[in-house]
């Protein structure tokens, strides 16, 4: 089977979805979604939910402020419960340096508009009542960062983008995308052939072996990252609560669940989405630590995503040298989620040909060319 | 009458034949959509009874549905006891 499409999409997460559904608004429908496995199969249905605006470099603060707005108005337009919860995230300082960092953060936040602040440890245990604040140096609050019920928002996407009449072609894998010069001319995949001249790369932790199809080297590499999750219990958790120095992350869904993760140092790069046993006990540990009500509560059940990371922790966006109209949409390193509306947005009106509504330039691969990147520091796990 | 498939979330046999007819046709799409399987029995009761509902739905075998990931642990374990503190 031979057939074409406008611009064909690789990868049925949130981004994947997310930049069909803003094409589908806009009029454009010529489109076709590549996914391998089932939709939202990835890491946009294997993260925490977390929506958080507290970075620390420019360009993720001013993604995160603009996709939280966003996300607050799909629920409207996708008629659609997207447990949606701002209760805020706390983030927890354990160093001097950490101190001064933060407080950095913040300045820097507050000049992009958005209203964190910094609080001592009995302010934030005010906020957790159960926290243990031993250790803790100081925090960072934001109360309009909260968490989101990811596959609620894929399957939305999924389910408008169809009723807009774009093709969502799930167990189709690509297997090779081919060009002529510079030009793409289709994509090659396991269902048959798709003749287009525009890609999407969304594809999460298979990102780079998708640019490799057509020789473009991205700097991304996967790493497995592990989560997991509690029985629902009644609500006593407003905020998430981070912590960088140990790599932990939770908060309790509106469903009552706590869902948390906890980064792992010795991970090694590659595409692994088993949980382990290392895992399971260096997150009950540190939970009991950070709130020791967790003694008698019942973990659930585990299991794993991948970061798709890149050297500076931000993502790769737009269009590359090599190849024309050969779109970007990965390297997020952990918080793609988060940013996924804006990204998605702008990623539309580029592949249309419009002015964005917001410059992502730096954000483009070609910053890797220079030696001076600035890096983002507030990365969890 | 209301055929009970999840207890844990509440899911009767209506809710899953309209998450078929929405076009979660798989299990592993079912789960996501429901959180069938995600509540305190972890799919003990409710994954092959929905496999069995899919099969007939969709007019195939129930050795031909595909059984969503399993994930450890296999029931619920109190953190306290993954410390190694026996006490709660």
């Amino acid at each position: 089977m031979t057939d074409s499409a406008g611009v064909v999409i690789i990868g049925g997460g949130v981004n994947g979805t997310g930049i069909a559904y803003h094409l589908a608004k806009k009029g454009y429908t010529d489109v076709i979604v590549l996914e391998k496995s089932y939709i939202c199969s990835g890491a946009s249905g294997r993260n925490g939910g977390g929506i958080r605006q507290q970075w620390s470099t420019k360009e993720n603060i001013k993604l995160a402020i603009e996709s939280t707005r966003m996300f607050e108005e799909l629920q409207k337009e996708l008629d659609t419960d997207l447990e949606f919860k701002q209760g805020g995230y706390l983030v927890l300082a354990f160093t001097e340096e950490e101190v001064e960092q933060f407080k950095k953060n913040v300045s820097i936040q507050n000049e992009m508009g958005l209203d964190s602040k910094f609080i001592n440890p009995e302010e934030a245990k005010e906020l957790v009542p159960e926290l243990n604040i031993s250790k803790v140096k100081g925090a960072t609050f934001n109360e309009t960062d909260g968490t989101i019920y990811p596959f609620k928002v894929v399957h939305g996407y999924a389910k408008a983008i169809k009723e807009m009449g774009i093709d969502v072609r799930e167990h189709t894998e690509v297997l090779d995308i081919e060009k002529n010069g510079d030009e793409i001319t289709a994509v090659k995949t396991n269902k048959g052939t798709i003749k287009t001249d525009t890609v999407v790369n969304a594809a999460g932790g298979w990102s780079k072996k998708v640019a490799e199809m057509l020789q473009v080297d991205l700097p991304n590499k996967p790493y497995r990252h592990e989560i997991m999750v509690t029985e629902p219990y009644a609500p006593f958790l407003d905020p998430m609560v981070i912590s960088f120095h140990h790599g932990i992350y939770f908060s309790q869904s509106e469903h009552g669940n706590i869902v948390g993760g906890i980064g792992n140092p010795n991970e090694t790069e590659g595409i692994e989405q088993r949980a382990s046993l290392w895992f399971l006990k260096t997150m009950a540990k540190t939970l009991v630590e950070f709130v020791p009500r967790f003694k008698g509560m019942n973990m659930l059940r585990q299991w794993a995503g991948l970061y798709d990371t890149t050297p500076d922790a931000q993502p790769v966006l737009g269009p590359v040298p090599e190849v024309k109209r050969f779109y970007q949409v990965n390297g997020f390193s952990g918080h793609g989620f988060m940013v996924s509306p804006v990204v998605d947005k702008v990623t539309a009106e580029l592949i249309l040909g419009e002015t964005p509504s917001m410059d992502i330039s730096d954000l483009s691969i070609t910053r890797f060319e220079d030696m001076d990147i600035e890096k983002e520091y507030s990365v969890v796990g | 009458m209301t055929i009970m498939i999840c207890r844990c979330e509440d899911l009767t046999e209506e809710d899953i034949l309209e998450a078929i007819s929405e076009g979660y046709t798989e299990i592993e799409k079912i789960k996501r959509h429901l959180r069938l399987g995600m509540g305190p029995c972890q799919g003990k009761t409710c994954i092959l009874l929905v496999e069995r509902i899919l099969a007939r739905e969709l007019g195939k075998g129930s050795e031909d549905m595909d059984e969503p990931t399993a994930r450890p642990p296999s029931r619920q374990v109190p953190f306290g006891l993954l410390v190694g503190d026996g006490d709660d």
